[in-house]
């Protein structure tokens, strides 16, 4: 098992006709995605390596049964890209792209949530979704995860992902589930969202979660775990000797106002029962010490 | 994107809102001139990204031209937390009856904007929220909806305004609203909000964060752009367009995506080092973004080592070895540097990197190793040796 994506996906690339559309879309598609369609209005008709595009999403879903979207367009276009992805019947979208204003992201998450409520968007500004062996939308390297189980992992941060999938990997540790969900402001996706799904998937046993300083997110996500979690947590937050007010690459990793830093996370974290490791790879020893105690 | 006062004065003004007649001024000369033009009694105020301006000396009344000079000659060159005045705004002088606190930002935990209006204006918000939460009448917005006039009454009602400030502050507020939607901003606060003896509402002081990300909707942020406080080794970084923040150690740091350089500055403080800065060379890094990266470390006379720490998703290991190849043709670096490479084409990097390797340019194989040996070098090396 797996959450949110598996064998069964069928993925339409927005933006499939683009350099980075192009080489994501392929390299998910190598490695096992059921890559279905791309679009690009001005493209329909046309192929990216046998990838049928269409004028739009809604034309795609009709054409293929496309049930997910991955949007590879430049910032400027996201918000529309989203909102046609939903209107066109995906049940689950990936928004790769960074930069997108955060009024629009406010304005798109807000829209979804009321008229799709049951579509899931995850992004923007995150690497995707990756159930090894299974399904991989976005960027993240298939070669770094280790298919099965017993770990699902949900993320803030892209590259520390990757490093976590790494980890588990060296360890002998295999994933069902790994979920980016960004470092914007307003991510489609929670880390309660994904919490919440790993505790429902039987095939998961144990959850690794990262996180990084700005909002409080974490906090939230503590409060989640102590009261409706029964596997176990380990996590790690990046962070700790980020000075205040400084944004840290990522559009929502800012400390504002003694807010949002990484000890009150990793406190909040602590106090709910998570095993917190003060760098990636003690949390991922920690991890290797809950599977092994499985 | 910050904005002075002032600019953030411009920026409500653009949207119909009423603030003081003011000029900004460089020079005491300037300010002086500015003053005769407006007329005293005028304020002198001090533009820095900074809070507690007024604690600091940084704003004073000048009753006369007289006062204008001898104010501006104390605050133009004053340091205020680490920023020092180089602008002063001359602004016309207003009658205070009232003061209260306005405000438009994202709620990140609900998700929806967030309004505040407080009948407790012209002191810190955040005292006003420990001591006195009551005082605060918060709106939560759908960003779908936006915010009608009706619910804007209902808000202004429930902060307990007196009647006489009703219907100017809801004008400014559905405005200000507005401003910070159409205008990108994360952040829009006027504190105070006063209301003069007269019965106008008025914008007595404007703070205004702007999202850097809309600057593509934005063409006129540019000007913006060019006044955010940032040292000489944060300018290099942003003309190049490196995400790049300035700290205090000797650990020059070079990693791809924000989550794993703010984790490099922080395994560098566990093993008992301190990291010259955070650097995000990002998703699709080329040659020239880590040619770039590596001429702003090396530039930064505190570095006296160099850990690049990278791993591979979007960018591609090849990529960032080549980068780091071409980048030691263009400029003699002059400190140690430790690689860490792991993830997408790693192997076809290490490659690329192989014969360049010296005590100079080395590899180790996991994050806590690559800082360990760089903090030592740190010690080893003198700077520039």
């Amino acid at each position: 098992m797996s959450i949110f994506v598996d064998e069964t996906t069928r993925v339409v690339y927005q933006g499939l006709t683009g350099s980075q559309g192009r080489y994501y879309g392929l390299l998910n598609r190598d490695y096992g995605t059921q890559v279905v369609a791309g679009t690009n209005p001005r493209k329909a008709g046309e192929d990216v390596d046998g990838i049928p595009i269409f004028a739009s999403v809604a034309e795609a879903v009709a054409e293929t049964g496309a049930t997910a979207s991955c949007i590879f367009i430049p910032a400027p276009g996201v918000h529309d890209a989203v909102i046609e992805a939903a209107e066109g019947g995906v049940k689950f979208i990936v928004s790769v792209t960074e930069g997108v204003p955060a009024h629009d992201e406010a304005r798109f998450y807000n829209h979804l949530r009321r008229d799709f409520p049951d579509v899931q968007l995850l992004g923007p500004n995150c690497p995707g979704i990756i159930s090894p062996g299974r399904c991989n939308i976005g960027i993240t390297a298939g070669h770094i995860a280790l298919p099965g189980g017993p770990v699902g992992i949900v993320s803030r941060s892209g590259t520390l992902t990757y490093q976590a999938l790494y980890e588990l990997k060296q360890k002998g540790i295999g994933c069902t589930t790994c979920v980016g969900i960004g470092g914007d402001p307003v991510p489609g996706t929670s880390f309660i969202d994904c919490l919440a799904a790993f505790e429902e998937d039987p095939e998961t046993k144990a959850v690794m979660m990262i996180g990084e300083i700005g909002g409080s997110a974490e906090e939230e996500a503590a409060a989640f775990i102590r009261d409706h979690m029964t596997k176990p947590v380990a996590s790690y937050v990046a962070g700790v000797t980020a000075p205040p007010g400084k944004k840290m690459g990522h559009a929502g990793a800012i400390v504002s106002g003694g807010r949002g830093t990484a000890a009150a996370k990793m406190d909040a974290l602590r106090s709910a029962g998570v095993q917190v490791g003060l760098n990636p790879t003690e949390a991922g020893e920690l991890m290797a010490r809950i599977v092994a105690g499985l | 994107m910050d904005l002075f006062e002032y600019q953030g004065k411009q920026f409500f003004a653009g949207y119909g809102m009423p603030v003081s007649p003011g000029e900004i001024a460089f020079t005491v000369d300037e300010a002086v001139a500015a003053a005769e033009r407006l007329g005293t009694p005028v304020m002198v105020k001090a533009q820095v990204h900074a809070g507690g301006r007024g604690k600091a000396g940084g704003v004073k009344f000048a009753a006369t031209v007289d006062d204008v000079r001898t104010h501006a000659s104390a605050i133009l060159g004053l340091d205020i937390k680490g920023h020092v005045v180089g602008r002063v705004w001359i602004e016309k002088a207003s009658d205070i009856a009232e003061e209260y606190y306005a405000s438009f930002t994202l709620d990140r935990s609900e998700k929806k904007h967030l309004g505040m209006l407080s009948v407790e204006g012209g002191v810190e918000i955040e005292t006003v929220a420990e001591e006195n939460p009551d005082a605060i009448a918060k709106v939560w917005i759908d960003p779908v909806d936006g915010l009608s006039e009706s619910e804007c009454r209902s808000w202004v009602a429930a902060a307990g305004l007196p009647d006489v400030a009703v219907d100017g502050t809801v004008d400014i507020l559905l405005k200000l609203y507005t401003a910070y939607v159409e205008g990108d901003a994360d952040m829009v606060e006027i504190n105070p909000l006063i209301l003069t003896p007269e019965g106008q509402v008025h914008v007595l002081d404007a703070k205004v964060t702007l999202d850097a990300n809309s600057v593509f909707r934005h063409e006129d942020y540019a000007a913006f752009d060019e006044t955010q406080s940032r040292d000489e080794r944060e300018t290099a970084a942003h003309k190049i367009g490196l995400q790049y923040v300035g700290l205090d150690g000797s650990v020059g740091v070079i990693a791809n995506g924000a989550g794993l350089a703010m984790s490099t500055v922080d395994v560098i403080s566990q093993v008992g080092g301190a990291a010259a800065n955070f650097l995000d060379i990002g998703g699709g890094a080329d040659v020239d973004t880590m040619a770039g990266a590596l001429e702003v470390i090396n530039n930064d006379p505190a570095v006296r080592s160099i850990f690049i720490n990278i791993f591979g998703g979007i960018t591609r290991g090849e990529v960032v070895a080549n980068g780091i190849v071409e980048a030691l043709e263009r400029v003699t670096i002059n400190s140690p540097i430790v690689i860490r490479l792991d993830g997408t084409n790693a192997d076809e990097g290490r490659l690329i990197l192989e014969p360049h390797f010296s005590g100079s340019l080395q590899m180790a194989p996991t994050m806590l190793e690559a800082a360990e040996r760089a903090v030592g070098l740190t010690a080893t090396e003198g700077t520039g040796a």
